[in-house]
């Protein structure tokens, strides 16, 4: 009985919309999170993410009535996140109806904060979203939406986090991001290499053989893609039914 | 009367409401001793440490109305951690005592395996059970824990393999408990609730 690899669609949201970026960089509007969220969750989503992408302190109030919206839509899990800063904006994520929180950049440069979402909510609610960029055979770890490096290797923060509690880590290409050239099956496979927890795969979806290979070669235990299940590019039930086919265990809608 | 949805202090209780609700069921979230002796069934959900749950119990004086809740007979259903705390201790906090309704002690998940456990995976059944009726044999449920119960427990009506054999579904007269989460379970998860609610 193995685990059933997951496929999560992820809403990038700015000011309660639906936005499309690419290379973390240029916004288009692709709609109601909450219609979408419902959407995902009919078509057989095995959970949903939301990321507030504008993460200010004054769209913070609008993010969580987000995740509400979404929240009320769904019978699977919800992850939320984007600018969680403390321990007090991960409880508000989390109290408003997400299952677990992702921290980023502030987790980077105050490492306690996961033990301390970890502490009070478990490992299970805490998820390390760890963005990188390939330089000279190795990975670093970037913070601010992609924008600014950290100096830090991908591998050695992604295990500290894990001895510090983070339950999953959402492993993001920004090299791949927005590119449709496939995820990075080699960042994938190290990071998973590395921690005892699941790891994400997201950043560079575009084909079923994308999914096979992240699942495959890239040693996923998950893979999240945004615009292609927004813009009804792949269906996530045909999506399946092709993995099954190749042997790859997924939890099938009936 | 109502269905109790105890509220400790912590934990995704809105998920849980709203699956139920969404069933017909009339809830209340119980904080108070009163509230949980005079329900008509009782929702233990739960995500978290173990320690501050059961702590959280205590602290509430919610821990008594639960023990004679299971001794005069009222439907309780444990959810995940709530399922963990019907058992005699914990891994996670072993200076604590849980419920002691199961006399088995909860631990960690073995280190070759991936833990939490987070993700959607099948039962092996083990004997004939209430909450799984109607319940595909390849349904997949969805997990997210680091400790569990031993799929030996006596309660045990399926069990799920990560590493170790866990009880993933356990039912003993007016006790059930689900080590997955039924709210997070889809359509299959909502059966399960279903027939909770129908043996009511």
């Amino acid at each position: 009985m193995p685990l059933a690899r997951r496929i999560i669609p992820c809403l990038d949201v700015d000011a309660g919309r639906v936005v499309k970026g690419v290379e973390f960089a240029g916004l288009r509007d692709m709609g109601d999170p909450a219609e979408l969220g419902a959407r995902y969750n009919r078509e057989g989503a095995d959970e949903l993410v939301v990321l507030d992408i504008s993460a200010s302190f004054q769209g913070r109030a609008t993010f969580l009535d987000t995740i509400r919206r979404v929240a009320e839509q769904l019978n699977i899990p919800l992850t939320a996140g984007g600018g969680i800063r403390t321990m007090e904006e991960g409880r508000a994520v989390l109290l408003a109806g997400a299952d677990k929180v992702t921290v980023n950049t502030a987790a980077v440069q105050r490492p306690e904060l996961i033990s301390e979402l970890s502490q009070q909510f478990g490992a299970q609610a805490v998820v390390l979203s760890l963005d990188v960029k390939r330089t000279n055979g190795s990975w670093e770890a970037y913070v601010r939406g992609g924008r600014q490096a950290t100096g830090r290797d991908a591998a050695d923060w992604a295990a500290e986090a894990v001895e510090r509690g983070a339950g999953e880590i959402l492993l993001t290409s920004i090299d791949r991001d927005g590119t449709r050239s496939g995820f990075d099956c080699e960042a994938t496979a190290k990071i998973a290499a590395t921690v005892p927890v699941p790891v994400i795969a997201s950043g560079g979806a575009s084909t079923f053989e994308d999914f096979l290979a992240v699942f495959t070669n890239g040693c996923a235990d998950a893979a999240l893609a945004a615009s292609i299940f927004h813009l009804e590019t792949h269906s996530i039930a045909a999506l399946k039914t092709f993995l099954a086919e190749r042997g790859v265990p997924v939890r099938q809608s009936r | 009367m109502k269905i109790a949805i105890v509220d400790y202090g912590a934990g995704n209780l809105p998920s849980v409401e709203r699956a139920l609700r969404g069933l017909g069921a009339e809830t209340e979230r119980a904080t108070e001793p009163a509230q949980v002796s005079q329900a008509r069934a009782i929702v233990l959900p739960g995500v978290g440490h173990f320690g501050a749950f059961v702590a959280g119990l205590r602290e509430r004086n919610l821990t008594e109305p639960l023990r004679a809740a299971h001794q005069s007979g009222t439907p309780i259903l444990g959810i995940c951690l709530g399922l963990q705390a019907m058992f005699a201790s914990s891994e996670e906090a072993s200076n604590e005592s849980g419920l002691r309704f199961f006399p088995e002690k909860v631990t960690a998940l073995p280190t070759n395996v991936k833990s939490p456990h987070i993700g959607w995976n099948q039962l092996r059944r083990v004997r004939d059970g209430r909450l799984l009726r109607g319940v595909p044999q390849d349904a997949y449920f969805y997990f997210a824990h680091s400790f569990a119960a031993p799929g030996s427990a006596p309660p045990t009506v399926a069990a799920c393999d990560h590493g170790v054999s866990f009880a993933a579904v356990i039912e003993r007269e007016n006790l059930f408990g689900v080590q997955f989460h039924p709210e997070k379970s889809g359509e299959t998860g909502a059966l399960v609730l279903r027939n909770f609610l129908e043996l009511l």
